[in-house]
């Protein structure tokens, strides 16, 4: 509880050391790298979550209410382009990975700095050409691209396929850093069993980031190709396959989850130690899940296809391999509350946003057991129950690890703190808030309400208007995060180098760091995760 | 891009270190590069398994002679390239940017064979999706073949570009003296990918032309 009072912070930090806006434009600095990607996919969720509020407005009454059943798709396509893309993919591996993942192991940069600064402006490139094609017309084939319809569809599909195209290169180049790093830049004494396992999260995350983008890209060109110059390698009238397209998609897409989650689980391990001051549980374990989920994740794209006219036997296949991602999930998550388990738990928003994530992600997770049952699956495909699934994950989960990481880097980062009490205040209104918008969205779906479906019958109407009403809470959340965020940057209390009194390794170093992240070389004594010793380790 | 200062960047901590890590991240792209491909292959392996026959008839219109020359051009393009980070190793400038800028001489000789085989489909009618005019194959099966050998040798030849950009940069940087016996890492990575390049022809040629 204690902080490490009598550590000096640095007094020169990556902050104040340089103030133009050219040297936040050329850095090369790893920590302002990661800031600048956080400030985009903020903007990026922002903008995702205009979709959505205009999604939930519209589908408050059975009938038309604000737009038109055309702009209806193009919503659900953008929102979903932009949550995936622009906000999820890169939120947590880009923004923190970049800040935090050096630090923690003891080194002053990612391996090649010069990519890392071009990471940023291909992400830039990649989103201004997916806005410019949102702008344009749209796309309204919703964020998977299903073809023979995306190659025939009259909306601005094609700078959208490309900026995606683009973003890609965004994610293979901080994936290949990531892993370079891990393997050059340790610092003394920070041996394999030492790396904590948040940097072990984003390994894996960086494996499936450079095995798997390359195969979305070239497919999201193919069908670039085939809208702008009609080659044709999917259309049935020349003999082609649809469905390839599918296989290929979710061929990425579905290992894409797990280059969301897995950062987002790293997070968790991160904060369970923190705020249960309580050496991690089954370290080994954790890790080892973390590649367990990265491999079975490349195994079981096909349960996206049970009914698309794969064989009985090849669903089984994939209907069985998808379980086994839930077996290495529980492992994670009964290592999280083995943790917490006689811990001293100082019960902070982070750890609030930990417990949301735990209770969120067990349905989620067993949810997608539930799907991945062929015979279930059957009845649930393209409802509002698959909706509600993946949102389980990708919001449930993944943003709250992201808010998680947020509030408790957030000292690190810009060394204010936030403001408890709003802080908590918007934490529990975000976590009910999604409760309310997506459990009726399980009914909804389980009742037979299709996705992405302009109108519905109006005895699914209460449901609706329940989820929305949730969907404002969320908002009203998320608002209230900004702004005392902002205020926290000008007017928040001053943060001491260690305020949660945390072993993690990225606290050896000042919050805000120094510009080249310690002012003397760091010694990595201690094991990881390490509460045995009462007080915070010493600040280089 | 600092110019004229030293190479060794300093939070590498040893140039062994750098070294390592250059090499690291470029086996690490080259594996992503192969998952690029492995796309078109595998479209390749399921419209050959829908269309057996015209497949091999497809691959009788491709000039596999050429081909043949094509392939040895490349295979010893990538021996002069090894040859370069042989040279440059024991510090020979010039000699290194001279056998570089003959296995550049032969990638140019692969892409000139390319462009006149692509003048040749483009007369025929040989063309992929809605260009396709082939009247001896039908467009069934037909124009898939020829999309997938136009994107496989099309993606093949854009990575050749790159390929011949980064060897143009090598030389530059062998005869500028930037490069030593000390200082040589751009060498092995740039002539590792132009190897990769080499490696994707060796599948993309009997897949394309020795259909039987």
């Amino acid at each position: 509880m204690n902080p490490s009072a009598g550590s000096s912070q640095p007094a020169i930090t990556y902050l104040n050391h340089e103030t133009t806006v050219g040297s936040w434009l050329l850095t090369r600095d790893h920590k302002r790298i990661g800031v600048m990607f956080l400030v985009l996919v903020i903007l990026a969720l922002l903008l995702g979550g205009v979709f959505a509020m205009v999604l939930r407005i519209e589908l408050l009454t059975p009938g038309p209410t604000i737009i038109s059943a055309m702009t209806y798709n193009r919503m659900f396509t953008l929102h979903g382009v932009t949550m995936v893309w622009l906000f999820m993919i890169p939120a947590i591996p880009s923004a923190f990975g970049n800040f935090v993942l050096p630090i923690m192991l003891g080194a002053k940069d990612v391996a090649f700095p010069r990519l890392n600064l071009a990471s940023v402006y291909i992400y830039v490139a990649g989103a201004g050409l997916t806005l410019f094609g949102m702008l344009w017309s749209g796309a309204d084939t919703g964020w998977t691209f299903y073809t023979p319809y995306s190659t025939t569809s009259p909306t601005a599909v094609a700078p959208i396929l490309l900026g995606v195209f683009i973003i890609g290169f965004s994610t293979i180049i901080t994936g290949l850093n990531f892993i370079t790093t891990v393997h050059t830049l340790r610092a003394p004494g920070m041996h394999w069993s030492r790396i904590p396992l948040f940097v072990w999260a984003l390994y894996g995350t960086s494996v499936i980031q450079v095995v798997a983008t390359p195969v979305l890209g070239m497919v999201l060109l193919l069908v670039f190709f085939e809208r702008v110059f009609g080659v044709g390698l999917f259309d049935p009238a020349r003999g082609g396959d649809p469905v390839l397209f599918q296989h290929m998609f979710w061929f990425y897409s579905h290992p894409a989850v797990y280059i969301m989650v897995l950062p987002a689980m790293g997070v968790i391990t991160e904060v369970v130690c923190a705020f249960s001051r309580k050496n991690i549980f089954g370290y080994k374990m954790i890790a080892a899940s973390t590649f367990g989920i990265a491999f079975v994740g490349f195994f079981s794209w096909g349960h996206h296809m049970f009914v698309s006219g794969q064989s009985t036997f090849g669903s089984g296949v994939f209907g069985v391999l998808s379980m086994l991602v839930a077996i290495f999930t529980a492992i994670k998550i009964f290592n999280w509350v083995a943790t917490m388990y006689g811990g001293s738990i100082d019960l902070r928003v982070p750890l609030l946003y930990v417990l949301g994530f735990i209770f969120l992600l067990v349905f989620g997770g067993m949810t997608g057991v539930a799907v991945a049952t062929t015979s279930l699956d059957v009845h649930w495909h393209d409802t509002y129950f698959i909706v509600a699934h993946f949102h389980y994950i990708m919001v449930g989960a993944v943003l709250m690890a992201f808010l998680a990481a947020l509030h408790y880097w957030w000292p690190k980062m810009f060394g204010r703190v936030y403001p408890e009490r709003w802080s908590f205040l918007a934490a529990s209104t975000i976590i009910f808030g999604f409760i309310v918008t997506f459990l009726p969205q399980f009914l909804l779906g389980n009742l037979g309400m299709p996705r992405r479906y302009y109108q519905y019958p109006a005895e699914l109407q209460w449901l609706n208007v329940l989820s929305t009403a949730g969907a404002s809470l969320l908002a009203f959340g998320f608002t209230l995060i900004g702004v005392y965020l902002l205020w926290s940057l000008r007017y928040g209390r001053v943060s001491t180098a260690n305020p949660w009194g945390s072993s993690g390794y990225e606290w050896y170093s000042g919050s805000p760091p120094a510009p080249h992240n310690f002012t003397e070389a760091p010694r990595f004594e201690r094991e990881v995760h390490d509460y045995t010793v009462p007080e915070a380790p010493r600040v280089y | 891009m600092s110019t004229e200062t030293s190479p060794w960047e300093e939070h590498f901590g040893s140039r062994e270190n750098q070294n390592k890590a250059a090499q690291l991240g470029m086996w690490i792209f080259l594996g992503s590069e192969v998952l690029l491909f492995t796309n078109l292959f595998v479209g390749y392996g399921v419209y050959r398994y829908y269309y057996p026959d015209i497949f091999v008839e497809g691959s009788k219109h491709l000039e596999a002679g050429w081909a043949t020359v094509q392939t040895l051009l490349l295979v010893t393009s990538s021996l002069f390239v090894a040859l370069a980070v042989h040279y440059i190793r024991q510090g020979r400038q010039f000699l290194t940017a001279l056998v570089l800028l003959v296995g550049m001489g032969m990638g140019l000789g692969f892409l000139g064979i390319k462009g006149w085989e692509y003048w040749k489909h483009w007369t025929e009618g040989a063309l992929p999706g809605e260009y396709y005019r082939l009247e001896e194959l039908p467009v069934r099966g037909g124009s898939l073949f020829f999309t997938l050998y136009f994107l496989l040798t099309g993606l093949h030849a854009v990575h050749m570009l790159v390929a011949l950009g980064l060897l143009g940069w090598l030389v530059w940087g062998a005869v500028s003296g930037k490069y030593t016996a000390e200082y040589h890492i751009p060498v092995e990575v740039g002539g590792l990918y132009w190897h990769l390049v080499d490696v994707f022809w060796l599948f993309i040629y009997p897949l394309l032309y020795l259909v039987e």
